[in-house]
């Protein structure tokens, strides 16, 4: 009922426009920010972009677990597929890693180790599509959330992360930690997702 | 008597007036500055973003048809709902068919037209705001101001006492760091418990359906992880062509509402989750809402349903800035509401025909419409429109005596020779009620007696 009416409501108007507006022409590439994408080397500029949305990009596995210790973050999820390169790295530095999310524990987790898929060098921006993730709950409930990044995934610009799209039913872009300025226009992280948001390339 | 908007205009505390002017002000410098940064020419990217908008506006019908279909191929349900009544219930509906009892939702303009919260609760269902500034506003039983910054009205001590009365903290801090903390706190226990998530959408792709939905807290993400049941609200003029348009749309929402290259969470559904995620919603519904939508097509103002709800124009407004949001007394305030609201729920014209009189036409709104929406000449447009079908003008002075003396180049001659000798008149004190009305709005100028036309004339020579 409603839909015919809305159709029918729609073609009164569209079928009877003088002229109708054609789809412009143009390249995507206009929407590139050049300014942003000044280092030909991607985990460089996606480095530069990620750090300037208070994002926390690190080379080394060493290097996150001294973070994680050194900000008292102890317990946390790690995607089982990331134990072995991961995980087990940072057990050895005494943290403790968990490969199941239980969720009846939400708030026991303290950082959570899951894959990201990609990521944009423009924009500095995380990618988790959920073909190839594990618990979507692991990236958002832990303060911390460290997204493993293989440098051949990252990609260029927006445009070109969304031409690879593919079959996805879920895609996720995580550009910083979550924020808010609602209160008065002040800029406060960790709303309800993570208060720190880290790319570990591998 | 004036009009009602600018009643509340008079009438705005100091507190709330302040609160709206440091927020829309700290928005507008935010947006210019990085749209400048990152672009040599953004004014060419938002001309082309409306010229998209307009190509899909013109051929609705098609990519609306589109979009049900891919969704529907990717095991979306998807609805049509011409009014509000029919959106409520068909969410409803839905709830209830899936025996869901309580829900949380993140923030969408389209559930705010249709107060869907007080339906819902009053059918039963437990329905949460979980964007931090729409939970305050449903914990103060409030409307929202602006359309990205909802409770840009209120400022820290009003809300800490909020939480205290409410029980959200145990007890009054007003650091913004804490009250964030407590809503953490609190919504994540809710978002636990919560069997349905629902959204609105920032954009729907017509070629593989898929639905955008922007958030910076990831409170629509959160919201969707733990639930079964997704229930997306779109207005049918979210629709755009193609995928590959998202990188215009998303690169100047982000930038154009809060200066932000990108919003943090950027979320792209088109369906159910996937099988070897544990995470996320098994059933997804999408309700298409019309809802005085293709009215506004059919109108002389079409050209407003290309907005993408991004809030510059109302950050930039001098009227907006100095009334609030409530002023205009619909879910959309500033430049956007004033066009939008009097046209939008078919029945509104003409209780809300003052709202595009409260405007200088200065132009920033559209200088600064990521989708260049030309809202002074739709402004124009619905006063036309009040003048045809003679609805009075509450307050408003006679023109006609200065219609007479500018259409009559011998008597404004005349006149503005005579004007010199106003100066020397009490005029503030001179008992003609337009004059008392108009001075009461403006302040007098000295007269110069027409030197400016005669250094004219003299300079043509």
């Amino acid at each position: 009922m409603s839909r015919s009416q809305i159709f029918s409501k729609i073609r009164q108007t569209t079928d009877h426009l003088a002229e109708k507006a054609a789809y412009p022409s143009y390249e995507t590439s206009v929407m590139h920010s050049n300014v942003k994408l000044k280092q030909a080397d991607l985990w460089d500029a996606f480095s530069e972009n990620f750090k300037a949305v208070n994002g926390r990009p690190m080379n080394s596995v060493q290097q996150l677990a001294e973070f994680l210790d050194g900000n008292n973050q102890k317990v946390g999820y790690c995607d089982p597929a990331l134990y072995e390169t991961i995980g087990k790295a940072l057990e050895a530095a005494g943290l403790k890693v968990e490969t199941t999310y239980d969720r009846d524990r939400y708030d026991d987790y303290q950082f959570g180790i899951t894959r990201a898929t990609g990521a944009i060098a423009e924009s500095g921006s995380l990618i988790i599509d959920d073909f190839k993730t594990t618990y979507r709950l692991a990236a958002l409930s832990p303060w911390v959330h460290v997204g493993v990044l293989k440098k051949s995934e990252i990609h260029r610009t927006i445009p070109d992360a969304i031409a690879a799209f593919g079959d996805a039913p879920n895609i996720i872009w995580c550009t910083g930690p979550s924020k808010t300025a609602d209160v008065e226009g002040i800029l406060i992280e960790g709303v309800h997702g993570p208060g720190e948001q880290i790319a570990l390339l591998v | 008597m004036a009009q009602q908007i600018d009643q509340y205009a008079r009438e705005i505390s100091d507190e709330k007036q302040h609160s709206v002017i440091d927020g829309s002000s700290k928005g507008t410098d935010k947006r210019y500055s990085v749209l400048f940064h990152d672009y040599e020419d953004p004014n060419s990217l938002r001309k082309l973003a409306g010229a998209i908008k307009d190509h899909t506006l013109h051929h609705l019908d098609e990519y609306l048809e589109k979009a049900e279909k891919a969704l529907t191929e990717r095991g979306v349900h998807v609805h049509f709902a011409s009014t509000d009544e029919d959106a409520r219930q068909a969410i409803l509906g839905i709830l209830q068919q899936h025996g869901v009892k309580q829900l949380t939702k993140s923030k969408s303009m389209a559930a705010e037209e249709i107060h869907l919260n007080p339906f819902l609760i009053e059918n039963g269902v437990e329905c949460l705001e979980s964007d931090l500034g729409e939970f305050i506003i449903q914990l103060d039983g409030d409307e929202p101001s602006h359309i990205v910054k909802p409770i840009i009205h209120k400022n820290r001590r009003g809300i800490a006492n909020t939480f205290l009365r409410e029980g959200i903290a145990p007890d009054y801090n007003d650091d913004p760091e804490t009250i964030t903390r407590r809503a953490r706190v609190h919504l994540r226990e809710k978002y636990m418990l919560a069997e349905a998530g629902i959204t609105g959408a920032n954009f729907v792709c017509a070629d593989t359906g898929r639905l955008v939905l922007v958030t910076n807290e990831g409170n629509s993400r959160f919201g969707m992880a733990p639930v079964k049941l997704h229930i997306a609200l779109v207005g049918i003029e979210k629709v755009i062509p193609e995928e590959r348009d998202l990188s215009v749309f998303l690169n100047l929402l982000g930038r154009s509402a809060t200066g932000q290259q990108l919003t943090v969470y950027t979320e792209f559904i088109n369906g159910p989750k996937s099988e070897n995620q544990p995470d996320g919603p098994e059933h997804m519904h999408v309700v298409f809402m019309d809802n005085g939508r293709t009215d506004v097509l059919a109108s002389n103002c079409r050209e407003i349903l290309r907005c993408i709800r991004c809030s510059a124009c109302q950050n930039v407004c001098p009227v907006y800035r100095q009334a609030s949001g409530h002023a205009y007394r619909s879910v959309y305030g500033g430049p956007i509401g004033a066009v939008l609201s009097p046209i939008l729920f078919g029945k509104r014209f003409p209780e809300l025909a003052d709202l595009p009189k409260a405007s200088s036409l200065c132009g920033a709104c559209n200088e600064v419409c990521p989708v260049d929406i030309p809202i002074p000449d739709l402004l124009l447009r619905l006063r036309d429109k009040a003048k045809r079908e003679e609805i009075p003008s509450e307050g408003a002075i006679p023109m006609s005596p200065f219609a007479t003396l500018a259409t009559s180049p011998s008597l404004w001659r005349t006149a503005m020779t005579m004007s010199k000798a106003m100066n020397h008149l009490p005029i503030e004190v001179a008992p003609i009620k337009p004059l008392q009305d108009w001075l009461g709005q403006r302040t007098l100028p000295e007269s110069h007696g027409g030197d400016f036309r005669k250094w004219l004339k003299a300079r043509r020579k």
